[in-house]
């Protein structure tokens, strides 16, 4: 590796009203390398990205690209700097189509003019699309895309930059296995170009996978740089936490006992063909597939969201029609979206109302609001779920995005369900707050809870579920019992229907 | 889990500080409260009147009917919507009560209550088209707004419709125990709309669904209704608005309320209400209804014209709203 420093951030400090995001963090890219992140939910990674790509300004510190002070203060100085980053939150624009998102800001014109040439830039977009090989179009709307479609718009985006220092806040969150491989054949690719990377993730087997380096950060604080072929998980855990964790996974596999949900011959839209499965109280049903498979849609029919066109759900052996997710709500049905940003957070509200908003029922009755009721069920799902916030009042698009999902999680936990669907419930969590939403689990099943999981991350399915269905293309391909989960098989049933 | 558990001592102090409502009023409208006072203020040095019992009571009935609209449009708004045809609702409710009482002789209740059901029907009306089309807020009440105005003139023949009743004209001027009527309702709306905003479920979900939407509907709630509701809501306070003028006026008047909801949307923009939803208190839509309402009565009292007034109303509203921004970049929210 080259001894060319790209970039140095020195003693960067940020202090936001209540909270010190980074009290002290200093951080060097050079080029070729891919140079991780690695901290908790709140630790600051996120900020010091944005210091970096000029949406925040330090309040202490400085930034030093090839070897010259750099003043970043607005998102244009880091375009120019070569600096393109991609957020964790997405920021397409949904009513555009791709090629347009691509291309924002900097449209090809006409000849001598300034209309924009939309045969140009489809093209262009296509030409750069094309080696992905996408199942979208330049022209497709960014709204008609799932979220994993939207983050490859997201990572091609800021490729087509040319960008020298390209940096990547947690973008395999909502990444299935194989789009994973192929983004990371894509960095190196980058790397021998002598592009610097630089990668959030809160996915250690990732970290191992792609990062030359690894820095962890604490609480706003540096606590050390090590290279990944000398380092370990337990080694980095260890710095992340400040303590050594144990039993990642928490199961205590019992014997489930009577359906609760059975869906037989489900058709919706013209995707989803012929679901039929069921589910028992008291077992982790896993839902595994590639990105697009229909997980998530058919989690959607399930809970009233989407209209089905054909075929039966029952719950607790009786038939059901559910229209809304009012109504699956009564039925004791609860689910945790895919998307917190689109789907679940009201950001401008607090992390109290956040939570509560499901469970307004216990303790408002007609104008008398109970406010120690109202407190008591916040800070029990705030400690149980431990989110990280300075009080109960933080707007709740002010936290971290790993403790943004903890709050989305506790919200539905508060309605207390009988069925509970999860839609990629990790999603940006840091392994700490994922062994102890495992072990939330662990314990809402042994109460009787029936759960089902949509997860991209095969150990995570692998180790929690008591089953498996896998879908492939708006189809159930395969229902794997526990004893035979391996990443194989799954990945077998999986690429079952999709022909590339 | 241990930062969790030594927060909620913390907590305490807080949650103690946040549910005390005064407290709360206080810091979140901060800089409209010092312009309130700092205008006040000014004119009670300028002008000798402004401060007597008599000018206050005026400034407070003016205020009155402009926040009976206000309260309502606040939690429109909130929800990401407009509503601009409550000026011509309240020319429409007040020709029609008018109307009925001098052409029909039919009772003051029974044209009061026909005036009152004039503006729930504007507002189911657009609250229907609003909730289960997509054809935004804007167009829905603007063709609205223009039919009602067309309707008052067309009932009404351009002309207005007088009503010499003693007791009509106690609904929009009366006293009771030396307190202007109008003042009482306007009373009477704001704890209502306080109470369904900050105290009930409704309130809330007016939040969820102005906030994100489709989180709202995960979250199992009606977007549908609530949007209902705010319309329906909005009507009936421009109809409370419409009979109080014309009783005040003696007269039904086919261009009652011509720009009212210009000033009740910036009253509700001066309170510090979002106009792209989610955010919004009626605390801060009264401030900012108070503080146009002084802002026209001291114009007044100084012998400024009315072509000037404009012009410092229109400056004062930009003003506001862009110290307001500057606070917001300042908190670091993007
Ligand atoms: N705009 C803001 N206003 C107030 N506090 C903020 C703001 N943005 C971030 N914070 C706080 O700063 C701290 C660091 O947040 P940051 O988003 O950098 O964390 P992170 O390391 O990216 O976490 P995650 O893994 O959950 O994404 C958190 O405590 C967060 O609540
Ligand atoms: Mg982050």
């Amino acid at each position: 590796m080259s001894e060319n420093i790209l970039l140095k951030m020195n003693h960067i400090r940020k202090e936001f009203p209540g909270v010190l995001a980074l009290k002290d963090v200093s951080f060097e890219l050079k080029a070729g390398e891919v140079h991780a992140l690695l901290g908790e939910n709140g630790a600051g990674k996120s900020t010091l990205i944005k210091i970096l790509g000029g949406i925040y300004s330090s309040d202490a510190g400085e930034i030093v690209i090839n070897g010259q002070v750099a003043t970043i203060d607005k998102v244009q100085d880091a375009q120019t700097h070569g600096i393109s980053v991609i957020h964790q939150e997405l920021v397409l624009v949904p009513h555009m189509t791709v090629a347009e998102n691509i291309y924002l800001g900097r449209e090809p014109t006409k000849r001598g003019s300034r209309f924009v040439d939309f045969k140009k830039m489809n093209r262009d977009a296509k030409e750069i699309l094309d080696p992905f090989n996408l199942d979208f179009k330049p022209t497709d709307l960014v709204s008609n895309l799932t979220i994993a479609q939207q983050q490859m718009v997201e990572i091609i985006k800021a490729l087509s930059f040319n960008a020298r220092i390209l940096v990547m806040d947690e973008p395999t969150s909502s990444l299935s296995e194989k789009d994973v491989d192929f983004l990371f054949d894509n960095i190196r690719k980058l790397k021998k170009a002598n592009v610097g990377i630089i990668y959030i993730s809160h996915r250690m087997s990732e970290l191992m996978q792609i990062a030359d380096r690894i820095t962890v950060i604490r609480d706003g604080e540096y606590i050390g740089t090590r290279s990944s072929n000398e380092t370990n998980n337990d080694e980095l855990i260890a710095m992340m936490v400040g303590r050594q964790l144990t039993n990642y996974y928490t199961r205590t596999f019992g014997n489930p006992q009577e359906k609760v949900l059975e869906v037989k011959n489900l058709n919706a839209g013209s995707f989803l063909k012929d679901i039929s499965f069921h589910l028992n109280s008291g077992e982790i049903l896993g839902f595994a597939g590639l990105v697009g498979a229909g997980r998530s849609e058919l989690m959607k029919c399930i809970f009233g969201i989407d209209p089905i066109t054909s075929g039966e759900i029952y719950v607790e052996n009786e038939m059901v029609t559910i229209k809304n997710p009012l109504e699956a709500t009564k039925l004791g049905i609860a689910l945790v979206p895919e998307s917190r940003k689109s789907e679940a957070l009201f950001p401008e509200q607090s992390v109290q109302y956040n939570i509560t908003i499901k469970s307004l029922d216990e303790f408002i009755k007609g104008i008398r609001v109970n406010h120690s009721k109202e407190g008591a069920i916040t800070r029990e799902y705030v400690e149980k779920m431990d989110v990280r916030t300075p009080s109960f009042n933080q707007l709740v698009g002010k936290l971290s995005g790993g403790n943004q999902q903890k709050v989305v999680v506790g919200r539905w936990l508060a309605t207390k369900p009988k069925i509970l669907i999860f839609d990629e419930p990790t999603r940006g969590v840091d392994v700490g707050a994922k062994a102890e939403i495992y072990s939330i689990m662990n314990d809402l099943v042994k109460e009787g809870v029936a759960i089902i999981m949509i997860s991209s991350e095969l150990p995570e399915v692998i180790n929690m579920s008591d089953r498996v269905v896998v879908m492939s293309n708006g189809r159930i391909t395969g229902c794997l019992p526990r004893e035979d989960l391996t990443q194989e098989k799954i990945m077998h049933y999986a690429t079952q229907f999709v022909f590339t | 889990m241990n930062v969790a558990k030594s927060k909620t001592e913390k907590s305490k102090v807080v949650t103690f500080l946040t549910h005390n409502p005064l407290f709360n009023f206080g810091k979140e409208n901060l800089g409209i409260l010092i312009g309130l006072l700092l205008l006040s203020l000014i004119l009670t040095i300028f002008s000798p009147v402004f401060l007597s019992k008599h000018n206050i009571l005026n400034v407070l009935r003016q205020v009155a009917t402009n926040l009976y609209i206000a309260c309502a449009m606040t939690m429109v708004i909130i929800l990401g919507g407009i509503d601009l045809s409550v000026g011509s609702t309240i020319a429409m409710s007040g020709v029609v009560t008018g109307g009925l009482i001098a052409f029909d002789g039919q009772s003051i209740v029974v044209a009061v209550l026909a005036g009152l059901f004039v503006g729930l029907v504007v507002g189911a009306f657009n609250g229907f088209l609003i909730s289960r089309t997509t054809i935004p807020p804007f167009i829905v009440t603007l063709s609205t707004m223009n039919i009602m105005r067309g309707a008052s003139y067309v009932y009404t023949g351009g002309q207005p419709i007088r009503v010499m009743s003693d007791s009509f004209n106690f609904i929009g001027a009366g006293y009771v125990r030396g307190i202007p009527v109008p003042i009482i309702y306007l009373v009477i709306i704001v704890i209502i709309s306080v109470l369904i905003m900050s105290k009930s479920k409704l309130g809330r979900h007016i939040y969820a669904v102005g906030g994100n939407p489709v989180a709202a509907r995960f979250s199992g709630i009606k977007n549908n209704r609530v949007l209902f509701f705010a319309y329906l809501f909005s009507g009936l306070m421009a109809a409370v608005a419409g009979i109080v003028l014309a009783s005040r006026m003696f007269s039904g008047q086919p261009t009652a309320g011509q720009g009212a909801e210009m000033d009740a949307i910036a009253a509700v923009v001066l309170g510090g209400t979002s106009m792209s939803g989610g955010v919004g208190k009626i605390g801060g839509t009264v401030i900012g209804a108070l503080i146009i309402g002084i802002l026209s009565n001291g114009l007044n009292l100084l012998g400024i014209s009315s072509f000037w007034q404009y012009i410092v109303k229109g400056i004062v509203i930009l003003i506001a709203v862009y110290v307001d921004f500057l606070k917001k970049r300042k908190e670091g929210t993007n």
